[in-house]
């Protein structure tokens, strides 16, 4: 019969191979799952993941929306290494647009090179204010912060939508929730000439540089990664989880509320109330399948981008319904965390024993 | 009087969605799994509760299909939590993040289709008591069914001996393991009927509370009952009162407005939200409390003979 049994060590291999292998899986399950609605698969599968990326258009799509991933992610890399469990990324994004807008949209039409540094920055402050609650009632209060990094995206998105009702409605703007448009002093500048690519990306990638060096070369990475191993050893050597919390959900707010500061300042140019398809969701998923390394995010941040892209391509190329993104972003996370349990164990093939006869003892070195 | 029955009315009906998510997370926490996936295990319900009356014309396979629906997806999350030992965290979130994206391709095809939903029936006799037989007794079936799972809830873990196993498993898998318990066999009874109440209770929205499919429609009530379950400390009573009380904060919004309170509706919108948070705070005043009243096992997985 079959049985589970834990290795010996944690294999390696399986650890970079397990996402690839849940990204085969997703891909088998779309197939089915297409064939089973009477679509063409393979065409589907074309327009969902190859058609997106075939011009330089459409790989410019995909920068712009890796940016927001991987920002969101290389914070949410910082908290989970340390095992806090940070869910709150899509609220700091919200709040940092809103307050990165709210800065744009009284500076109005002035020009002059600080108005794009300081509308990013109120960003940054925004998603770091909204964080500091969280790491607030962590650390003084006691309370779970999946819970209230939860409650405060919902409350992060009501606050969205009463700065687009109200405050920073455009007056002009035929009665739409949605902010005037930015003047040009307070827009990303372009990556490449034509696109929509902003240098978003830029702070994207060098988000994911700062984890790698903050993990592989500074002090205070290691006692993250201590303290998020063996919170009792962390307390042990004097590592501080209240300051390290605070840390933690400080730079996870700052690069989220960046993220939307860029977002907003970047291909949208106003505040509207759909400024996040859920970038600070599945920024969740990215962590996971790119193994909280730097590497690994950026390409796991590329191909969730493609999931949101290849959702709307499937929309108007096959007329599916959007959702599909959101499904197959689940069931990649439902794969991956699958295919992880065989990094920790091994399934072995053990022949029933004829009546009467004993288990054998294991030789020793396999019960560990 | 009349308002008061009709905010008592209302307070009910937006409690009874987080009474029946709440009280099946209880369980399932009480065997010491924990399983942030309730709220895509309600929006599946909700969608395979809607579709299913709305092809059948009948409510109750609405609520068999919403039931067994939560319970399939529950089962998900237990072979990845439980059998292989996964980290019960990823894997709950895995869970809601998955279930809202299937619910919402699922139901895609069925915004704006609307059907009969469940109807007020009065209790003959006390429905005619002055103020509260209105308001309690004159409700839809799924309010007096949520009533009956309560009191089922609260008899079994106290009187039972299938209770006294659950808590046993919860409190401390490898004695109760040593004592010859089937740890996994009774966590995944506990997931089980976890995931079939949060099916339920999404049914409850989109056949009862209001009926009919939008994408999210539960707006994070299963992560609202993940939070009344620690504010209940783990007892079903004091979750019963939690759950009206939170029902009471969920609904203050369109009370505020018809008492002519002038404020933007986004921002009452979010009190439901910040009650959550503010409950949470008031726990943290006894922390000791707290500990002493969580299942000692929680979020830990456990392997026989490791």
């Amino acid at each position: 019969m079959l049985q589970l049994e834990r290795r010996p060590e944690a294999s390696t291999t399986l650890r970079w191979l397990s996402p690839l292998l849940a990204l085969a899986l997703t891909v088998a399950t779309g197939f089915l799952l297409f064939l089973g609605m009477g679509k063409d698969p393979i065409q589907a599968l074309t327009f969902f993941f190859i058609t997106p990326i075939s011009d330089l258009t459409g790989l410019a799509e995909l920068g712009l929306k890796t940016a927001p991933l991987l920002l969101c992610a290389a914070g949410l890399t910082v908290c989970f290494r340390a095992r806090i469990w940070n869910i709150g990324a899509e609220g700091h994004f919200l709040i940092g647009a809103v307050a990165a807008s709210a800065v744009a949209v009284s500076v109005g039409e002035a020009g002059g090179f600080l108005v794009l540094p300081a509308v990013l920055l109120a960003g940054i402050a925004g998603g770091m204010a909204w964080a500091a609650i969280a790491a607030f009632l962590k650390t003084h209060l006691n309370c779970n912060e999946i819970l209230t990094t939860i409650m405060l995206n919902y409350i992060a998105l009501n606050l969205l939508l009463y700065a687009v009702h109200g405050p920073l409605k455009d007056p002009y703007g035929f009665g739409f929730p949605q902010s005037v448009m930015f003047a040009d002093a307070a827009l990303l500048p372009a990556l490449i000439n034509g696109t929509r690519l902003h240098i978003g990306l830029a702070f994207g990638l060098l988000a994911a540089v700062a984890v790698w060096v903050l993990f592989a070369r500074s002090f205070i990475g290691y006692q993250l990664n201590v303290v998020g191993e063996d919170h009792r050893a962390a307390a042990f050597a004097g590592f501080s989880a209240r300051r390290l919390t605070w840390f933690a959900l400080l730079v996870g707010g700052a690069t989220a509320g960046l993220a939307g500061a860029a977002e907003v300042t970047g291909p949208i140019g106003q505040l509207v109330p759909q400024v996040s398809p859920g970038y600070g969701y599945t920024a969740i998923i990215v962590v996971f399948l790119g193994r909280m390394h730097a590497l690994g995010i950026i390409a796991a941040s590329a191909l969730l981008a493609l999931t949101f892209i290849g959702g709307e391509m499937l929309q108007i190329a096959m007329n599916m319904p959007k959702a599909v993104t959101a499904m197959f972003q689940g069931m990649l996370l439902f794969y991956l965390l699958t295919c992880d349990a065989f990094i920790h164990y091994r399934i072995r093939f053990r022949r029933p024993l004829p009546a009467g006869l004993s288990q054998p003892a294991a030789p020793a070195g396999q019960e560990l | 009087m009349d308002l008061l029955t009709n905010i008592l009315a209302a307070t009910m009906v937006a409690g009874t969605p987080l009474l029946l998510v709440a009280l099946g997370e209880l369980i399932c926490e009480r065997s010491g799994v924990l399983n942030l996936g309730q709220e895509g295990m309600m929006l599946m319900g909700a969608v395979a509760g809607f579709i299913a009356t709305l092809s059948t014309g009948s409510l109750a396979a609405g609520v068999v299909v919403a039931m067994l629906t939560g319970l399939a997806m529950s089962m998900l999350f237990a072979v990845m939590a439980v059998t292989l030992s996964a980290n019960q965290y990823a894997a709950g979130l895995a869970l809601t993040i998955f279930g809202t994206g299937l619910s919402a391709f699922v139901g895609a095809g069925f915004v704006g289709q609307s059907i009969e939903g469940f109807e007020k029936i009065a209790i003959p006799l006390l429905s005619d008591l002055p103020v509260l037989g209105r308001a309690l007794f004159t409700q839809d079936l799924l309010v007096y069914f949520s009533w009956l799972v309560f009191a089922g809830v609260a008899l079994f873990l106290r009187f039972s001996r299938g209770g006294l196993v659950l808590r046993a498993v919860g409190e401390s898998p490898g004695a109760a393991n040593a004592n010859g318990l089937r740890v996994l066999t009774v966590r995944y009874l506990a997931v089980a009927f976890g995931g079939a109440m949060a099916g339920l209770a999404g049914a409850y929205l989109s056949l009862a509370y209001t009926p009919m499919w939008t994408e999210n429609m539960t707006s994070g009530r299963g992560w609202i009952a993940l939070a009344l379950v620690v504010f209940a400390s783990w007892r079903p009573g004091r979750l019963l009162l939690g759950a009206y009380l939170f029902g009471a904060a969920s609904i203050l919004h369109l009370v505020l407005q018809g008492l002519g309170w002038r404020s933007p509706t986004e921002l009452l919108a979010m009190l439901p939200y910040v009650v959550t948070i503010l409950m949470l705070i008031l726990l943290s005043f006894d922390p000791v409390r707290t500990r002493l009243n969580t299942p000692l096992s929680l979020g830990q997985p456990y392997r026989p003979g490791h």
